[in-house]
C-alpha cells in the first residue's frame, strides 16, 4: 500500500496529464486469475489520447485490445497502474462510482447494436439519461435532439425491428452521445454491417468528430475501417506493438458518393 | 432513478410478454381470490350466528327445572316441581350481574277463533320477557305487572298464529279462546322468524304466567326463569351465581345433583363460531398455499426473465445502471406482478363471494381488512420471491452480461 501511493505520487510528478488529454492511462496491468493459471492479458500499456482525436485501436484477437477497451470503458478495473479519465483518477473507483462514470463520460457503441428490443428509438436513447435522474420530459427532448444529430428525424417512435442495420447502429450512436460524453468507445460497430453500411456509419463519426471536437476509441479489425481514424494503435500480447497517425486518410463522405448505388440497402441488411 | 421510471420500465418490461405476464399473475389472483372468498364466507357465518344469538335475546341466561331421578328412572327436563316464583324474585334480588329477570311457564294449547282454530305453544312469562328477548310488539302493548298480579286474561300474539286465525282481520282487541277461556289479545308481536333450533318462534301465544299458572295448567310451580346478564361477558358469571343460589335455596346437599339447569344460548353459539372459525382458518391457510406457488411462479418467471435479459442488463450497467438500479428494476417488476396480480384477485374474491351469495344463498361479507391484509401480503410474496432474480441480476458482470448471446 504505502509503495502504491508512493508510486502514484511519482506519477503525478513525473507526468501531469495536460487539460487536453482525455484519457490518460499508465503502465496499467491487468492479470486475469483463473486458479492455476494466471493470464497476463495487460502487461503495462501506457498511452494518452487527447480530445478531438479519432483512435483505430487494432489487433490479432487476444492481443489485449479487448481488455483495455473495458478498462477505458470503465466496465472494469486494471490490476495495476492509473487511469486518469478527464483528469480523475478513476482506477480505484468503487463499482456504484464506475457505473456513475459510464454514465457521464463515457458513450458505448457495440458490434451488435445491443438496443433493446421491442423499444422505440427515442426509448433506446433515452436509457442513459434515465440513470442520470434526468425528469421524463427533458429525456425525451434530448433523445430526440440526439436521434436528429445521427440523422434519424422522424423515426423517434420504431422499435429495433423496423429499423435495418445501419439505422439501428445510428440510434445505439444516438444513445450513446445522449448525455454528452467524454469519449465514444465504439467495438467493431461495423463488424455486422456491409460495407456500404459501413461507410455510412463511419460518416457519422467522422462528422461526430469533426464538428463537435468527440474524442472516438474505436476498435477494428478491418484496415480500411481504422483508415478513417486519425491515429492506429497496435496490440500484441498485452503491449502496444504500434502508435502511429493515419496516412492516407479516408473521407467517408467522399467514399460514399463513390460507392456504387445499385445495392438495395433493405435487401442484404441482416438485423441482430 | 425516479419512482415514476422504475415504474413505467417494469410495466413496459412485463407489457413485452403480456401472455406470460398474466399466466404469472394467475397463481397470485387465484391465491388472493380464493383466501378472500373463504374468509368473507366465514366471516358471512359468523355474523349470522352472532346475529341469531342476539334476535334470540339480550344476554340471555335460562334456568330451567332440570331433570330429576326418582329411583333410577330420569325424569325430563322442567318435570320438577322445584322451581319457584320466589326463586325467580331471589335471583332478581340477589345476583346483581342479571337486571331482568322473567319467570316462565309452557304449554301446548288449542287456540280457537270463530270457526278457525290452531294448535300452538301456549307461554307464560312475565312483562320483562319481551326486553329480555328483544321481542317488540308490533301493534298493541304488552301486559303489565298488573295484569301478572290479577291473572289477567289478556294475551299477545305471534304472527304465524295470526295468519292462521285471523288472515287478513286485525287481532288486535278481538277475544280468542284457550280451553273455552277467553283471552284478549292486546299486543301482536313482530316477527321473529326462526330460532337457531329451527322453530318458527312467531308460532306462540303469550300470556301472564300467573294466567297458566292457575287457570291453565293448575300449577304453583314454574318452568323456566329467563335472565338478562348486564353484559355478554358477565353471563358465565351470572350463571355461577344463580347455580349457587338456588342450590342453596333448594337445600342440595353438595352430593345431590342440581334439580334445574342453567344455561346460556351464547354457550352454543360461541362453539359454533369458534367450530366456524377454525373451519374459516383452515380453507384459508389451503388457500394461502396457492399463493405460495404463485409466488413461486413469480420467481421462476423472474430467473428465466434474467437469464433472456442478460444482454439488456448488461447494456443497462454499461449506460451507467448502478447495482442497484437493476435491482430495483427487478425487484420492482416482481413487486408490478404480484401487486397486480393481488388487486385482481381481490376483485375477484369479491365477485367471487357475491356470486356465492346470490347463488348458493349464503351470507358473505369480505372484511375490509382482508382486502388491505391480501394486497399486503402479496406484495410481500412479490418483494420475497422477487428480491433472489434481481440480486442474481444485479449481480451480473456488465462485461459477461454484453457478451452473453
Amino acid at each position: 500500500m504505502p509503495e502504491e501511493v508512493l508510486q502514484s505520487q511519482l506519477d503525478i510528478e513525473k507526468s501531469p496529464p495536460s487539460a487536453a488529454v482525455v484519457i490518460h492511462v499508465e503502465n496499467i496491468h491487468k492479470t486475469y486469475d483463473l486458479g492455476e493459471v494466471q493470464v497476463h492479458a495487460l502487461r503495462g500499456v501506457s498511452l494518452s489520447i487527447e480530445r478531438g482525436e479519432f483512435v483505430a485501436i487494432m489487433g490479432a484477437s487476444g492481443s489485449g485490445k479487448s481488455t483495455f477497451m473495458n478498462l477505458v470503458g470503465c466496465l472494469d478495473r486494471p490490476t495495476r497502474g492509473r487511469y486518469m479519465l478527464d483528469g480523475n483518477d478513476v482506477s480505484k473507483l468503487s463499482k456504484q462510482e464506475l457505473a456513475g462514470i459510464r454514465n457521464h463520460k463515457i458513450g458505448f457503441v457495440f458490434q451488435g447494436f445491443n438496443l433493446l428490443a421491442r423499444t422505440s428509438a427515442v426509448e433506446n436513447v433515452e436509457l442513459p439519461l434515465i440513470y442520470s435522474g434526468v425528469p421524463h420530459q427533458q429525456r425525451v427532448e434530448r433523445a430526440r435532439e440526439a436521434l436528429k444529430s445521427v440523422g434519424l428525424e422522424g423515426r423517434d417512435a420504431h422499435h429495433p425491428s423496423q429499423l435495418s442495420g445501419g439505422q439501428q447502429q445510428r440510434v445505439a450512436v444516438a444513445r450513446a452521445l445522449v448525455n454528452h460524453p467524454a469519449i465514444l468507445l465504439a467495438d467493431e460497430p461495423t463488424g455486422n454491417l456491409d460495407s456500404r453500411t459501413s461507410v455510412e456509419i463511419m460518416e457519422v463519426f467522422q462528422r461526430l468528430n469533426e464538428e463537435r471536437n468527440l474524442t472516438i476509441l474505436l476498435v477494428t479489425h478491418e484496415a480500411d475501417i481504422a483508415a478513417y481514424a486519425k491515429r492506429v494503435v497496435v496490440f500484441r500480447d498485452g503491449k502496444v506493438r504500434r502508435d502511429t497517425p493515419v496516412e492516407g486518410r479516408l473521407d467517408a463522405a467522399e467514399e460514399f458518393k463513390r460507392l456504387p448505388t445499385l445495392e438495395n440497402e433493405d435487401d442484404e441488411e441482416e438485423n441482430a | 432513478m425516479d419512482f415514476s421510471a422504475v415504474v413505467r420500465v417494469a410495466l413496459r418490461a412485463l407489457g413485452r410478454n403480456k401472455m406470460r405476464t398474466v399466466l404469472t399473475m394467475l397463481g397470485i389472483i387465484i391465491g388472493v381470490g380464493a383466501v378472500i372468498c373463504t374468509v368473507a364466507i366465514g366471516e358471512g357465518a359468523s355474523n349470522q350466528i352472532q346475529e341469531s344469538l342476539r334476535n334470540l335475546g339480550d344476554n340471555i341466561v335460562f334456568v330451567s327445572a332440570g331433570s330429576v331421578s326418582h329411583g333410577g328412572v330420569h325424569w325430563g327436563n322442567s318435570a320438577t316441581k322445584t322451581l319457584l316464583l320466589s326463586d325467580a324474585i331471589a335471583i332478581q334480588q340477589q345476583v346483581p350481574l342479571i337486571i331482568r329477570v322473567s319467570p316462565g311457564v309452557g304449554a301446548s294449547a288449542q287456540v280457537v277463533y270463530g270457526n278457525q282454530n290452531w294448535y300452538t305453544r301456549l307461554r307464560g312469562a312475565g312483562p320483562a320477557y319481551f326486553d329480555i328477548r328483544r321481542w317488540p310488539v308490533q301493534e298493541g302493548s304488552v301486559f303489565t305487572q298488573h295484569d301478572v298480579d290479577s291473572a289477567a286474561d289478556v294475551c299477545l300474539i305471534g304472527l304465524t298464529v295470526v295468519q292462521n286465525l285471523f288472515g287478513d282481520e286485525n287481532p288486535l282487541g278481538k277475544t280468542i279462546r284457550v280451553q273455552s277461556i277467553p283471552f284478549r289479545i292486546i299486543g301482536v308481536l313482530a316477527s321473529k322468524g326462526q330460532s337457531p333450533f329451527g322453530q318458527d318462534e312467531d308460532d306462540t301465544l303469550i300470556v301472564p304466567f300467573s294466567t297458566v299458572q292457575k287457570k291453565i295448567a293448575g300449577i304453583s310451580w314454574i318452568n323456566f326463569i329467563m335472565c338478562s346478564a348486564s353484559s355478554q361477558e358477565t353471563i358465565k358469571p351470572a350463571q355461577n351465581q344463580i347455580a349457587a343460589l338456588l342450590r342453596e335455596r333448594h337445600h342440595l346437599r353438595p352430593d345431590e345433583e342440581d334439580d334445574f339447569m342453567v344455561s346460556s344460548p351464547s354457550d352454543l353459539a360461541e362453539t359454533q363460531a369458534q367450530s366456524g372459525r377454525i373451519m374459516t382458518l383452515l380453507l384459508a391457510s389451503i388457500a394461502s398455499v396457492s399463493l405460495l406457488v404463485g409466488g413461486i411462479g413469480i420467481m421462476n418467471i423472474m430467473l428465466v426473465s434474467v437469464t433472456e435479459r442478460t444482454k439488456e442488463i448488461g447494456v443497462r450497467m454499461a449506460v451507467g445502471a448502478t447495482e442497484s438500479d437493476v435491482q430495483m428494476q427487478f425487484l420492482s417488476e416482481a413487486l408490478v406482478l404480484s401487486l397486480l396480480g393481488g388487486s385482481v384477485g381481490v376483485l375477484g374474491g369479491v365477485g367471487g363471494s357475491l356470486a356465492v351469495s346470490s347463488m348458493l344463498n349464503w351470507p358473505t361479507q369480505v372484511p375490509p381488512e382482508a382486502i388491505g391484509i391480501a394486497v399486503l401480503f402479496s406484495a410481500g410474496v412479490g418483494i420475497f420471491f422477487g428480491y433472489y432474480p434481481a440480486r442474481k441480476a444485479a449481480r451480473l458482470d456488465p462485461i459477461e452480461a454484453l457478451r452473453y448471446e
